[in-house]
């Protein structure tokens, strides 16, 4: 099998269109006619399925957000009480915003170094770089499955792999999952080695570098590290800026590996906020207050989000576009 | 002449040195990352009172296939056949109406020119930053109240929708065909809805290809969809069923959890030898989480 030409499809794709705004010629000829009816007909499955599963949701949402609802008894409206509650009140609610602040802020960074390490290291034309691309990305492929996380619970467990390794190197063995900071990590563990997606974005971006600049800074001298910092890492940062956000986005939102390889115990240590929040709803049925949690996760989403966007202006560099 | 010769066998020295050094770098951190998943399949062929015993081997002393026997009876009367059916009907069926709709969508975004279409797309692409548990309760409530819990529908029917990631990844690649392609059916008397099935639809298949495969991989391994509308064993999907299976409290045969855990893995790993390289285009085209 050949080397794919990755991203061709996306880039041929938008220098079609740039060409077109650039010679100023219209994007859709003449004969292209505005079609209203055929448009809405073949765009109609998504926006209904918006307005119904998205849209009203939202909307019921934003209400139950206020209210004590319980999907048994029912609720009343009581004005800001679950937010007065998450913030002032709720110890657990706390530990499970501390818990998922720390397993995103430790494990997107570690994911990405790694992510962009090996990108680095399989951005050659050896032979067998195809194959070990795929072998790195496996764990990418299966790591969001119940068999995976069921396997980590396995793997660190007292009697588990890793506590075998770590007892024939003569150390004493964890006990990984009854120590608070340990149990983190095997979550921890467990996303870095899923580095495959952002590895495979890394890659495609490392592809686009020309390579004359390389060329360049190899006259003025410049060694393998320096070319690094000069050349690829500049050039990358755009891409690194996604992968910095689609990650801790997704980081945000685990779920799967926590409520299966830890359950959030112990001590509440690894209770990450989708956990608790699911706990909430469909243990407890409070659905009011793990609607009133949803938003507020919305909310620091939607102003994490932002505030990168403000900074990635004093790191991410654009390449200005040449007439 | 002589040192010229000299030079070279150097230069081929230390080149090929650096080329060992790198294999195994690269060979290290490959066995790192494949070990867990070969001591799990391992581990599914020892004896059930062996796993924990010799736990440190990766091959087995003898080869105990009875596992994947056992591991099938499944729990509480059901069997695994009965946990796959569901899992093929919820992942086959939610991948066609997902890719169905995807394309469809795609076409009207990229060929058809509508009032209000770039509102719509920006409003699609918005969505994508919506935590998806801001929906899940209302969701529920909703489908409760239809009475759809504890069957497939709040599953499958959100999917007729299409999805937003694959609308996109197609999006790009309709952008790609060239648009005299278009012009010319239209000169030749076809409409917008020919167009499509004619022209579009054959060009786009690598696309489907790709938006197919990872819509698969996301139903087969859903967890929280199931877990919250199918509380009725006999609707489990793999998912579900594996995390009641190998519950720790509850496993005496841990050589039929290991048989199944790693028998669920087969259809997501038989897809991807067969076709990684659509999966690594869709990623590198559209950003999509894997």
């Amino acid at each position: 099998m050949n080397e794919p030409a990755v991203s061709v499809p996306a880039h041929s794709a938008v220098d079609h269109q740039t060409v077109q705004a650039a010679t100023g010629l219209p994007a859709r000829r003449k004969n292209f006619k505005q079609n209203n009816l055929v448009g809405y007909l073949f765009v109609s499955p998504w926006i209904i399925a918006f307005l119904l599963f998205g849209l009203i949701p939202i909307i019921i949402s934003l209400g139950l957000a206020f209210t004590n609802f319980d999907i048994l008894a029912g609720g009343k409206f009581i004005g800001l009480d679950n937010f007065q509650r998450m913030f002032f009140q709720d110890i657990r609610y706390g530990k499970s915003v501390d818990a998922t602040f720390r397993y995103v802020f430790i494990s997107v960074p570690l994911r990405l170094v790694f992510a962009l390490g090996v990108a680095v290291l399989l951005n050659t034309n050896r032979r067998g770089v195809y194959w070990y691309r795929a072998i790195y990305y496996i764990p990418s492929i299966i790591g969001g499955s119940v068999a995976i996380a069921v396997m980590w619970r396995q793997l660190f467990g007292r009697e588990g792999l890793v506590n075998a390794i770590i007892g024939s190197l003569g150390m004493p063995t964890v006990s990984w999952f009854g120590n608070p900071n340990t149990a983190l990590w095997t979550l921890i563990f467990l996303a870095i080695w899923q580095f495959g997606s952002p590895m495979l974005i890394f890659l495609a971006g490392l592809r686009q570098i020309p390579q004359e600049l390389y060329e360049v800074a190899s006259i003025d001298g410049a060694n393998g590290w320096q070319k690094f910092l000069r050349v690829t890492l500049p050039l990358l940062t755009p891409i690194i800026f996604f992968n910095l956000l689609m990650q801790m986005i997704a980081g945000f939102k685990v779920f799967t590996q926590a409520f299966i390889v830890t359950g959030g115990a112990p001590l509440d240590s690894t209770l990450f906020y989708s956990l608790y929040l699911y706990n909430r709803a469909f243990a407890n049925y409070q659905m009011g207050y793990a609607s009133a949690m949803a938003w507020v996760m919305l909310l620091v989403i939607a102003i994490l989000t932002g505030i990168s966007f403000r900074l990635s202006s004093l790191w991410v560099f654009y390449e200005t576009k040449e007439a | 002449m002589q040192e010229a010769l000299i030079l070279k066998r150097a230069k081929q020295r230390s080149e090929f040195r650096n080329s060992v050094v790198y294999h195994i770098v690269v060979l290290v951190i490959g066995v790192f990352m494949l070990y867990p998943i070969v001591w799990l399949f391992s581990s599914s062929f020892k004896a059930p009172d062996q796993i924990w015993t010799t736990v440190r081997s990766l091959v087995p002393q003898e080869f105990h296939f009875e596992n994947y026997a056992t591991g099938w009876q499944g729990f509480g009367g059901i069997s695994f056949a009965t946990f796959y059916k569901n899992s093929f009907i919820y992942a086959g069926l939610g991948t066609l109406f997902t890719v169905t709709a995807s394309a469809l969508v795609a076409y009207g975004f990229s060929r058809v020119k509508f009032v209000g279409r770039n509102f719509w797309f920006a409003v699609m692409l918005m969505t994508l930053m919506l935590p998806s548990q801001v929906l899940l309760i209302p969701q529920y409530i909703i489908f409760s109240r239809l009475n759809w819990l504890n069957t497939f529908l709040p599953l499958l029917v959100p999917r007729l929708g299409g999805d937003v990631f694959f609308i996109f990844l197609i999006v790009q690649f309709i952008r790609g065909i060239p648009i005299e392609l278009d012009e010319a059916a239209l000169i030749d008397g076809c409409g917008k809805v020919g167009i499509f099935f004619r022209i579009i639809l054959p060009q786009i298949k690598p696309a489907l290809v790709t938006a197919a495969i990872f819509s698969f991989y996301f139903t087969w391994e859903d967890f929280l969809g199931p877990l919250i509308y199918l509380t009725n064993p006999h609707l489990y999907t793999i998912s579900v069923a594996l995390r009641s299976f190998s519950d720790p409290t509850g496993v005496s045969n841990w050589g039929g959890v290991f048989a199944m855990l790693s028998l669920s893995l087969v259809p997501v790993l038989v897809i991807f030898i067969f076709f990684q390289r659509y999966l690594v285009q869709g990623i590198a085209t559209t950003g999509l989480k894997g």
